[in-house]
């Protein structure tokens, strides 16, 4: 094994240890929430988190194909989040915001749909 | 050739995956939703795009590099898109903003009209 294939493998397996703590950590924030959008947003971090292990099991295992399925993923990520924030508008943000702070608050309305 | 692919696609390998931890630490330490949403689209996106990017150096087949360039094109024309959509989203549908932030320039909302 010549010194830039170890190289290359130290590399892989740091990213895989980065990529893992990112993983964790987003997931954290999924469960966490506190509110719907921070949980879209960091579903849509773990879209891009997994493209990142595509790449790196891609370089690792040296079967590309799965740059077909990330160019996929990342589609359905985009499709997905899209879909969300037309949930957040239509259904607006009063019952976090009266969980969160204990009041009632008026909706805006012009965002009902 | 391939000494100089091999070090190329490590370091950019690792700067992916730390961009992308770097995002996952802003979306755990940040205040409010409209925050987490810049370390999430910015950060994160670059981190997938730069590992993508260090597939196509490693490849030696172009149609893989091509997909591959491709697929970050893609990606980095929609994460812009899918984060205003939801971050106007969540301003309409009145999600407020952090207490420390020091300026709105978006018009008053229904929720905010009374202060």
């Amino acid at each position: 094994m010549s010194g830039s294939e170890t190289f290359l493998a130290g590399a892989v397996t740091i990213a895989l240890g980065l990529l893992c703590i990112s993983f964790l950590v987003t997931v954290y924030r999924v469960v966490r929430g506190p509110t719907l959008p921070d949980r879209i947003v960091a579903l849509d971090m773990l879209v891009a988190v997994a493209l990142g292990f595509i790449a790196v099991i891609g370089i690792r295992t040296g079967i590309t194909l799965y740059i077909d399925v990330a160019i996929a993923l990342g589609l359905v990520g985009f499709l997905a989040t899209v879909a969300f924030a037309r949930f957040v508008l239509s259904r607006g943000g009063d019952r976090e915001k009266n969980a969160a702070e204990g009041e009632t608050a008026p909706s805006n309305p012009e965002v009902k749909l | 050739m391939h000494v100089i692919t091999n070090y190329l696609t490590g370091i950019l390998i690792v700067i992916g995956a730390a961009f992308a931890l770097v995002a996952s630490v802003g979306l755990l330490r940040l205040p409010e939703f409209y925050t987490r949403m810049h370390a999430a689209s910015k950060a994160g996106t670059l981190g997938a795009c730069v590992m993508l990017i260090a597939v196509a150096v490693y490849t030696d087949d172009a149609g893989i590099a091509s997909r591959a360039l491709a697929g970050v094109v893609f990606f980095l024309l929609t994460a812009p898109i899918s984060a205003h959509l939801l971050a106007k989203a969540a301003y309409a549908a009145g999600y407020p903003l952090w207490e420390g932030s020091v300026h709105d320039e978006m018009p008053p909302r229904a929720a905010d009209k009374d202060d």
